[in-house]
């Protein structure tokens, strides 16, 4: 299902190469020991080192370093044991040293891919070009005094990872996937929380066109800062939709930066190559260089790696029989594949229909009270357990259903509730059977019409046996009972 | 002239602990001399409040026998390029005229930990940039020396001339200087004084504003090399507020100093003995192989051949971190501001206003070489070149233990001939020394003569990484004659 631009000359397909930042779950930045939280005072977590006062110097923050290294291995990529941080030199207000400490032509992390899934369930396999280490800038605010900017520095210097893919996703969707892929790894590794809202996850698409067919590597166009997936998708539509018409028309498309209007759903010039900046890029002096990498400290995050979440739903396919796409779902986050994983374990509670209980009637619950599996108040222990009691009989899906808002709003196990409400199921032969003679009894003609041939009226006395059993009465045994007596 | 503000720090360490004077009496009588030669330019902010009150508190440690160490009471002058907490660190700038740091260097930390007393902040070429003193927006410093032959005020040489002015002139028992290029070695060789280099990586450089990072060092400049190995024990050590500090133990200097020279092989470089020197340079380096080869010590050729593109590989390199480093000063949250319509247009007015002449320059140089398009051609190749000058001296270190030449090619100019100089002719002042920053190795200068015309003529001593130690033997023995 190839993604293909239908113009009036020819066809055309889109070449999609994407670098996402992602900021670093640390406690300090990546260069002095200020907190790294967001949020707070503005100006209140900024050390002079991050603050560019003279004299001052940056310490490489070894806790960054190992998380680079965690990411490069979840991305199954090489790690440099030498990399180089590098000065890129530019002036701007809310820059403090006049340069970004960055990685230039040595990263710390090299070749690598991601899988994603294409719509048609096939796998594509999306190459990595690099990930490094750099520091945020701070920010500038515009709109706070009339005619003033106001410099926010409590960013500046915060530790991001930058990973670079190759040019190989082919349509909107594709990159869709690469950064949903992208941030359940990174979010499962604990290396950056993914939290596009709020900017701790950005992305820039690089976009070009070309005839269908052709290899060539046409013009790119860098569309920047785009806080979501959905508008990552449609800025790609319209830049490479923009190409299309651009060529058919006989122009050319200039390398440029663009910034992506979410309200308009268009892109609009940034700035052009011209302006583009010499960003003298050299080894920053204050670091003692190379920045190494040991093979003990590879070894140690090999060591400490969680199962990544491809592998984890290969396993939950293999282990616990799951379908493709369950197993898919509960892996989306960590925390649902591990809720699940604890529910399975419970005694009598089947795995497939544990998750089709937790991916059904849990995440409607979810769904609809707008809150998060890892606020949930249901156990996971607890939705295993009613698993096996619908299993064993004990209750039916009906109770389960009904039982999963009352275990959320009271905070109680099943089983006590259960006891409590008499909500067990009936399915003592004896006490059904005597119910359904007296229904019988009440309603001969009914009964005279279903044995002339009428089945439909066999639905009736179904209905009037649950009501007169409070709906606990077992369904199979409810069936089997009223067949043979009406065949009498 | 005041007799306490003759002695060497060795001397009021000694007076202090036999209670002969108090640090308060020694410290008075700096400040009264510094007050009485402002003419030297040498302080470009005085501390004398501060200084009273710390000599104060020297005094009770010195009474009741509870002396922190030899440098406990002893007045110091400090380049005004260490930032000192809540004292104004100017760096001889218009743009940090004002600039006081909430924060103390790791080097002046020490020493104050150590019971040093400041008596103030001395002049220096704007950001250490310049061989003679004479960029400070503060106006350059004088030489407490004078040329015989004429009487004229002769410059101390730079960067560190405010530090070598005040320990040649008696403002100061000693001094900090930082050294790039030769910014400590050549203004003590032109002011009669001894300072020394230490390896790179030596001294933290940590609250030192930055020149060129990957060349700064702080050292010490004193009157007797002894006093040199006293301070340095206080400013060296690893610091893990600078990624560049090394990890290496400190030894005590002061026991290398009359170790003496025997049995040691000094080499010297045979393209320099090659070169046509001043006469009295020439003179004074023969003169000063003869005193060490008397002391038992060996001399032997050694070959430096690249030793002719340093000055060119320097003011690539240097320039260029330097371009980087002073981006900081962009008047947004620090230091001089001039206020613009645009952005841009209050950085232009800043800078423009706030650096002088050499530093505009050389901020124009590193910009160039690490532009796209140059950046091979320059930067990289100086690199390239950096390395072969540090495998000559590795090479040249495998046979000798030190290599001496002149500090500087001549004596120092008058005030009047070091302002008709062109920049290149400037530089050339420091081709003795630069070659050692670019290898980061110690060096160490030493007052051996007087030259014809009564200005002082020192010597350079260049050692292994991490051997300042051998530097101080041979130095001592150099000293005594």
């Amino acid at each position: 299902m190839k993604y293909v631009i239908k113009g009036n000359k020819h066809e055309w397909e889109v070449v999609i190469g994407l670098e996402v930042h992602c900021q670093v779950i640390s406690n300090a930045k990546l260069f002095s020991d200020a907190s790294a939280a967001s949020g707070g005072t503005p100006n209140d977590t900024v050390s002079f080192i991050d603050a560019g006062f003279p004299g001052m110097l940056p310490v490489v923050n070894e806790f960054c370093v190992e998380q680079a290294v965690k990411t490069g291995l979840g991305l199954n990529a090489e790690i440099n044991r030498k990399s180089v941080f590098a000065r890129k030199n530019y002036f701007y207000a809310d820059l403090p040293q006049g340069y970004q400490i960055s990685q230039y032509d040595k990263p710390i992390v090299g070749n690598g891919y991601l899988d994603i899934e294409l719509e048609d369930g096939s796998a594509k396999r999306i190459g990595i070009e690099r990930l490094h280490l750099e520091q945020d800038a701070g920010k500038s605010v515009h709109d706070l005094l009339p005619g003033k900017s106001c410099i926010d520095l409590n960013r500046s210097g915060v530790a991001l990872m930058e990973i670079v893919s190759k040019p190989e996703m082919s349509s909107p969707y594709e990159a869709g996937a690469y950064m949903t892929k992208m941030r359940s790894i990174v979010r499962w590794l604990g290396t950056c929380d993914g939290n596009m809202d709020e900017g701790s996850m950005r992305c820039d698409a690089n976009v070009s066109v070309r005839p269908v067919g052709s290899s060539e590597l046409r013009t790119r166009c860098e569309v920047k800062n785009v806080n979501s997936i959905r508008y990552l998708m449609q800025a790609i539509e319209y830049e490479a939709r923009r190409h299309v018409d651009v060529y058919e028309n006989g122009g050319s498309i200039e390398q440029e930066t663009r910034l992506f209007n979410p309200a308009a759903k268009e892109t609009r010039t940034m700035r052009g190559k011209e302006n583009a900046n010499d960003y003298r890029y050299f080894p920053d002096p204050d670091l003692s260089f190379p920045l190494t990498v040991t093979e003990e400290l590879i070894e140690r995050i090999k060591s400490e790696m969680p199962e990544l979440p491809d592998e984890r739903a290969a396993r939950f396919i293999k282990e616990y029989g799951l379908p493709k796409d369950d197993a898919a779902r509960l892996v989306s986050e960590m925390a649902s594949a591990d809720y699940f994983e604890k529910a399975a374990q419970v005694k009598g509670a089947d795995a497939r229909k544990t998750a089709n209980l937790m991916l059904v009637e849990l995440a409607a619950m979810l769904t609809d009270r707008k809150i998060s599996i890892e606020n949930v108040e249901i156990k996971p222990e607890w939705l295993g357990r009613l698993t096996a009691l619908v299993e064993d009989g004990t209750i039916g899906l009906r109770t389960a259903k009904d039982l999963i808002i009352m275990m959320e709003d009271t905070r109680r196990d099943p089983d006590s509730l259960i006891e409590e409400k008499g909500l067990r199921q009936v399915s003592d032969t004896a006490a059904i059977e005597k119910i359904i003679d007296g229904i019988i009894e009440a309603n001969p003609s009914e009964a005279e019409g279903y044995r002339a041939g009428k089945e439909k009226l066999m639905g009736f006395f179904v209905g009037q046996v649950m009501k007169a059993t409070g709906g606990k009465a077992n369904p199979g045994i409810i069936n089997k009972l009223l067949k043979e007596k009406l065949s009498k | 002239m005041n007799q306490l503000t003759e002695l060497t720090i060795a001397e009021l360490s000694d007076g202090f602990g036999k209670k002969k004077f108090s640090p308060s009496e020694v410290t008075k009588a700096y400040i009264e001399n510094m007050a009485a030669h402002r003419e030297y330019n040498a302080y470009i902010t005085e501390t004398p409040e501060e200084a009273l009150s710390a000599a104060a508190e020297a005094d009770s440690r010195a009474a009741g026998g509870r002396r922190l160490g030899k440098l406990d009471g002893v007045p110091l002058g400090i380049k005004d390029l260490f930032c000192t907490k809540n004292i104004r660190t100017t760096a001889a700038s218009h743009i940090l005229e004002n600039f006081i740091p909430p924060y103390e260097s790791t080097v002046t930390k020490k020493l104050l930990d150590a019971g040093a007393v400041f008596l103030g902040k001395t002049n220096l070429d704007e950001f250490a940039m310049g061989g003679a003193n004479i960029t400070s927006y503060f106006g350059h410093t004088v030489n407490p020396n004078r040329r015989k032959t004429d009487n004229a005020e002769v410059i101390t040489g730079g960067s560190s001339g405010g530090s070598a002015a005040a320990v040649a002139g008696k403002l100061c028992a000693g001094a900090t200087g930082t050294d790039t290029g030769g910014s400590i070695r050549q203004p003590s060789s032109y002011c009669g004084i001894v300072g020394m280099k230490p390896t790179y990586g030596r001294c933290s450089r940590f609250g030192i504003i930055a020149y060129a990072s990957s060349l700064d060092q702080a050292g010490p400049m004193t009157r007797t090399v002894e006093d040199a190995a006293i301070m340095l024990g206080y400013m060296a050590g690893f610091d893990e507020k600078d990624s560049t500090s090394a990890d290496t133990a400190v030894p005590d200097f002061t026991a290398a100093l009359n170790k003496g020279v025997k049995g040691m092989t000094i080499g010297l470089p045979k393209e320099l003995m090659e070169e046509e020197l001043n006469g009295e340079i020439s003179l004074a380096w023969k003169e000063g192989r003869e005193i060490l080869e008397k002391a038992g010590a060996k001399f032997t050729e050694i070959s430096l051949p690249n030793m002719k593109y340093a000055l060119a590989t320097y003011y690539i390199i240097a320039p260029a971190e330097a371009s980087s480093n002073l981006a900081r000063y962009d008047g947004v949250r620090f230091g001089l501001r001039v206020d613009g319509k645009t952005l841009d247009e209050m950085y232009e007015l800043t800078r423009s206003a706030g650096f002088g002449d050499e530093v505009k320059r050389r901020i124009m140089i590193g910009t160039y070489v690490l532009s796209a398009g140059y950046y091979d051609a320059y930067y990289l190749k100086a690199l390239e070149v950096q390395k072969l000058i540090r495998r000559d001296y590795t090479e040249a270190f495998k046979t000798v233990d030190a290599i001496l030449t002149p500090t500087a090619p001549t004596t120092a100019f008058t005030v009047e001939e070091s302002k008709a100089f062109d920049p290149v002719t400037m530089y050339l002042q420091d081709a003795f020394t630069v070659p050692v920053n670019l290898a980061g190795l110690p060096g160490i200068s030493v007052p051996v003569k007087t030259a014809s015309d009564g200005l002082p003529i020192g010597l350079h001593l260049v050692g292994r990484h991490f051997d300042e130690e051998t530097l101080f033997s041979a130095a001592s023995v150099l000293e005594r004659r």
